[in-house]
């Protein structure tokens, strides 16, 4: 059972980042938590087996979002506004009662960790783990689902990303071509 | 941040080494953890470093924001660039097979330059956006 021991603090560390970031106010110190708590999950991640889910979370959540959010907190100020203490709605806390407990009772039908007869393992996953090292020839079967048994949804993403760029630009960019050409 | 010597040697230091290990994962996606997208990630960080440091005024001088639009829509065109030559070739949009007598080869030459198209335009967007939410209030002056 020793095993488990990780697991466990690494749940519990991710719980206490969570709360932590819901009682904060003061934003950059919410920015710098969020950027433990991708880390921690990155760690997550690894005792999963899922190193490539692992880097990215830590390079994005715990690198450059923890950047951007930073310089986002810049522009609007670092303080949240401050919040009038409200009596204990009982109502609010019974329905988060019941939908916690019916998502905990949900868990009790989910397959097990790893489980081979789970549904997601026995749909078109046999197929890319036999067949990708023949059809694309490339070690790490990752890379190929992502690039080419699921190239659409990775043109997707990209589009996404360069999307949120240009409109990241519409908003904010009045700044982003005048400085260069002062210069 | 002109005053603190230590920052700007240690980062100077720091950038080549950074660059080249978002270039390893870029290359080495097939082989280990990684690809475009987080190669993309590091090697902007490389670049959000150096702004951090020495200002963005330097920054749009290495990165002039022309060749960041330039460049991120270059790597989604060549994504989709990609998936359109192999139509003209005879296969199925995104079928890579086709780019090579041997198929596993044409599938090695598909996925490297989809990868590098990631890798373009994920970079270029976070610097973008970086170079973005930094520069704005120092061009507009109502804020800080």
């Amino acid at each position: 059972m020793i095993f488990v021991v990780p697991d466990v603090l690494l749940l519990a560390l991710l719980l206490a980042t969570a709360f932590a970031i819901a009682r904060l106010g003061n934003l950059v110190a919410v920015v710098m938590l969020l950027g433990l708590y991708s880390l921690l999950m990155a760690l997550v991640w690894v005792v999963l087996d899922a190193v490539d889910v692992a880097f990215t979370e830590a390079a994005v959540g715990a690198g450059i979002t923890t950047i951007l959010m930073l310089s986002a907190v810049a522009l609007t100020g670092a303080e949240e506004k401050p919040r009038r203490r409200r009596r204990l709605s009982w109502v609010s806390l019974a329905i988060v009662l019941a939908t916690g407990a019916a998502l905990v009772y949900a868990t009790a039908e989910m397959p097990h960790l790893g489980d081979p007869e789970a549904p997601v393992h026995r749909h078109v996953a046999p197929r890319y783990i036999s067949e990708s090292p023949r059809e694309t020839g490339i070690p790490n079967l990752v890379t190929s689902v992502l690039a080419s048994y699921r190239g659409y949804d990775t043109l997707g993403e990209v589009a996404v990303i360069f999307t949120a760029g240009i409109a990241v630009l519409v908003l904010l960019g009045r700044g982003f071509r005048r400085r260069e050409d002062e210069e | 941040m002109n005053e603190h010597v230590v920052l700007r040697v240690v980062t100077k230091a720091l950038i080549p080494f950074i660059l080249l290990f978002g270039l390893y994962v870029q290359t080495h996606g097939d082989y280990g953890p990684g690809g475009g997208f987080q190669a993309g990630v590091i090697f902007a960080s490389a670049f959000i470093l150096y702004g951090l440091i020495f200002g963005i005024g330097a920054t749009r001088r290495v990165f002039p924001s022309r060749l960041l639009l330039l460049l991120a829509a270059l790597g989604l065109l060549m994504f989709a660039g990609v998936g359109v030559a192999a139509l003209v070739m005879g296969g199925n949009y995104l079928e890579y097979a086709v780019f090579a007598e041997d198929s596993v080869f044409g599938n090695h030459i598909g996925i490297w330059l989809v990868e590098l198209g990631v890798g373009l335009t994920v970079s270029s967007v976070m610097v973008t956006i970086f170079i973005t939410f930094a520069g704005f209030g120092s061009v507009s002056g109502d804020t800080r």
